[in-house]
């Protein structure tokens, strides 16, 4: 018996609307349907409410709610609605379909209580996101939504494998803590979530989707997969040891990545890897404070990182062009963005005031109280390497550094409302901080501000910044360049087609070579029979096609003849 | 610039962009020696080191930047590559 309506079925219903309106009436649509769904989710749901679907004699639970479950879907509500203000210029219906469909299944993901439900929605995310890759309508986009579409539904697959060996282990499909202890079961799961989280190696799909899709559509996306995973890992293998070393990994190297990247939209995927980084650690380390710091960092992420790729997918708006090669000198014509883009940079790089600063302390919190000292030295290079690529170099590549000559205009106001909203959102976490504290899942008592903490993480980040002036001044900055740099998209689209295509010579080669044996072995054998007596009659020289025709034809003919006259019988 | 019209912009004057570094400069001696005043809590013992995160912060972004210049020699290829 439905009691309460899932809410991602109001999404759903705005995607219906969506697609048959038009102007005015569609841009409230896509305002009031976040607004809508968060006020409902605040007002009418509480922990513990519960939704049972029965289909085919199966129970879909489609709505379970825990504060964790809660927390997120507050959160994908501030998205769509800021991903919503910065998209109200577009015209193109299947983009705001794609983008309501996505958003929907984020939060149908999050409320799913069993493994089927979750693995519906699971796809769903990946079908409705791959269109606003494919919207941007280059090539290169639709090449990237098909890599990017693949690794989704192969995430899917193994997700739904891992369900079902799981059904079979313990006779249930309930989303609760399923932990890698569950076996074969419970690694496909993990491998599941890895892939959607970016896990080293399975994160390119990521860094190669995200810069082609289009201006609004990566805000969209950099909102939800990823935190979908995390999300997910949360719930399901809250404290496995791996998690650990795999977030620490996920933190360290894309920033290398990241400093020598020229796309913009691609230094900010990579630092979006860095910071689930942070988060995947968190839910390794497993503590109370460890998972709240890891879901409230997911929070404060979804908004700064929002920001980030809102300002600078105003540049690629109003530019075109969104290489740091190519850029330069736009805080004259863009000063807007610029002051807002610099807030979201500070908020990534966890200056205090500022709302990564109250979420990511807990983590390297966390990792002090559990005395991983090295790792934690390994986490705080991280810290002080995401204020060096996100902090510093987006907004100094895209708007100061030397002028490119390039006037334009500030973005256009709908985006700087957008902007404006995730800016001030940044601040007032970063500020009042007690406000996000109370929605965290797990009771633990944990203030972000102390003289320790701000000292330490303004002397970190003031002398990361120090060293880049430093380098810059001595010229040992690398420059922007045009390039392309190898990462593990490099097995599949240069080894693989590569090795694919050197197995395909080589199998030519060897029908070439045993074709002429064979033609050799049979111009040999006859050569023999035509040195032997029998070849000299009339009927064993090798006749001509139309001849045999010809013969045959004569043969039949004078059946037929035979037949008719009744000389046959 | 473009034009003799073009208007002049906060950072075109050098004098401005001396003005700002001279003020971080300024800040980053300050941090410095509020180490030596503030009491910091102590977790690890590394961190017992004088201005321990000012040294890190800077060692560890030179040491990143430098890597990754290294990194271009063996990962960086021609725009286009897998277009080919």
């Amino acid at each position: 018996m439905m009691t309460e309506l899932p809410p991602f079925l109001l999404y759903f219903i705005a995607a219906l609307l969506v697609a048959a309106t038009r102007g005015l009436p569609r841009q409230l649509i896509l305002l009031a349907t976040p607004v809508v769904t968060g006020l409902y989710l605040w007002q009418s749901i509480e922990p513990g409410a519960h939704v049972v679907y029965s289909l085919m004699n199966y129970d879909l639970t489609l709505l379970r709610v825990d504060k964790l479950s809660l927390l997120f879907s507050y959160l994908f509500c501030i998205a769509s609605f800021f991903a919503g203000i910065f998209s109200l210029h577009v015209k193109d219906t299947k983009q705001h379909v794609a983008g309501l469909m996505y958003a929907g299944s984020a939060l149908g993901a999050v409320f799913s209580g069993d493994l089927i439900t979750l693995f519906i929605f699971w796809e769903l995310l990946a079908i409705s996101s791959v269109f606003l890759i494919w919207a941007r309508g280059t090539e290169r986009a639709l090449k990237a939504g098909m890599r990017y579409l693949v690794f989704q539904v192969l995430s899917g697959v193994l997700l739904l494998a891992g369900a079902l060996v799981y059904y079979h282990q313990t006779g249930s499909l309930a989303f609760d803590h399923i932990g890698l202890d569950a076996g074969v079961a419970g690694w496909l799961i993990f491998i599941a979530f890895g892939i959607k989280s970016a896990f080293p190696f399975l994160h390119s799909w990521l860094t190669d989707g995200y810069p082609e899709a289009t201006v609004t559509g990566t805000v969209l996306l950099s909102a939800f997969t990823t935190k979908v995973a995390v999300y997910s890992l949360a719930r399901g293998f809250a404290g496995e040891e791996i998690l650990i070393y795999i977030g620490v990994t996920m933190a360290c190297f894309p920033i290398f990545y990241a400093v020598i990247e020229n796309d913009l939209r691609k230094v900010l995927a990579y630092s979006l890897i860095n910071q689930v980084g942070f988060m995947v650690t968190g839910i390794g380390i497993g503590t109370a404070l460890a998972l709240n710091g890891a879901v409230a960092h997911a929070f404060s992420d979804v908004i700064f990182k929002g920001l980030l790729f809102m300002s600078m997918g105003a540049v690629l708006y109003r530019v075109g062009n969104i290489n740091g090669s190519d850029l330069g000198g736009l805080y004259k014509s863009m000063p807007k963005t610029t002051v807002l883009c610099i807030i979201g940079a500070l908020s990534i790089s966890a200056f205090p005031l500022f709302s990564g600063f109250v979420s990511k302390s807990m983590v390297m919190t966390a990792l002090m109280q559990e005395d991983h000292g090295y790792l934690w030295l390994l986490m705080l290079f991280a810290s002080a390497g995401v204020f060096h690529h996100a902090g510093i170099k987006i907004p100094y590549f895209a708007f100061f550094h030397h002028d490119s000559g390039i006037r334009t205009q500030e973005a256009p106001r709908n985006m700087l409302v957008a902007m404006g909203v995730a800016a001030a959102l940044c601040i007032f976490i970063g500020t009042q901080p007690q406000y996000l504290y109370a929605l965290l899942p797990w009771e633990v008592k944990y203030w972000p501000y102390d003289v320790t903490h701000v000292l330490a993480q303004t002397q970190l980040l003031f002398f990361s910044a120090l060293a880049f002036v430093w380098l810059n001044k001595r010229g040992l900055y690398p420059p922007e360049l045009r390039s392309v740099n190898l990462d593990a998209e490099w097995l599949y689209r240069r080894l693989l087609p590569t090795g694919a295509q050197r197995i395909l010579n080589l199998l030519a080669d060897i029908k070439e070579s045993a074709l002429t044996k064979i033609s050799v072995q049979t111009q040999r054998v006859q050569n023999e029979f035509s040195k032997s007596p029998i070849a000299k009659y009339h009927l064993a020289e090798s006749w001509q096609t139309g001849s045999m025709v010809f013969w045959i034809s004569a043969i039949l003919g004078a059946f037929l003849l035979l037949e008719i006259f009744g000389l046959g019988h | 610039m473009s034009g003799d019209k073009e208007k002049i912009y906060l950072f075109d004057r050098p004098k401005n962009v001396d003005r700002l570094l001279k003020g971080f400069y300024a800040t980053c001696i300050l941090l410095v020696l509020a180490d030596f005043i503030l009491h910091r809590h102590i977790g690890f013992d590394w961190e017992k080191i004088p201005a321990f995160y000012a040294i890190y912060g800077f060692v560890a972004c030179v040491l990143l930047v430098v890597v990754a210049k290294r990194m271009r020699n063996v990962l960086m290829r021609k725009e286009g590559y897998y277009d080919d």
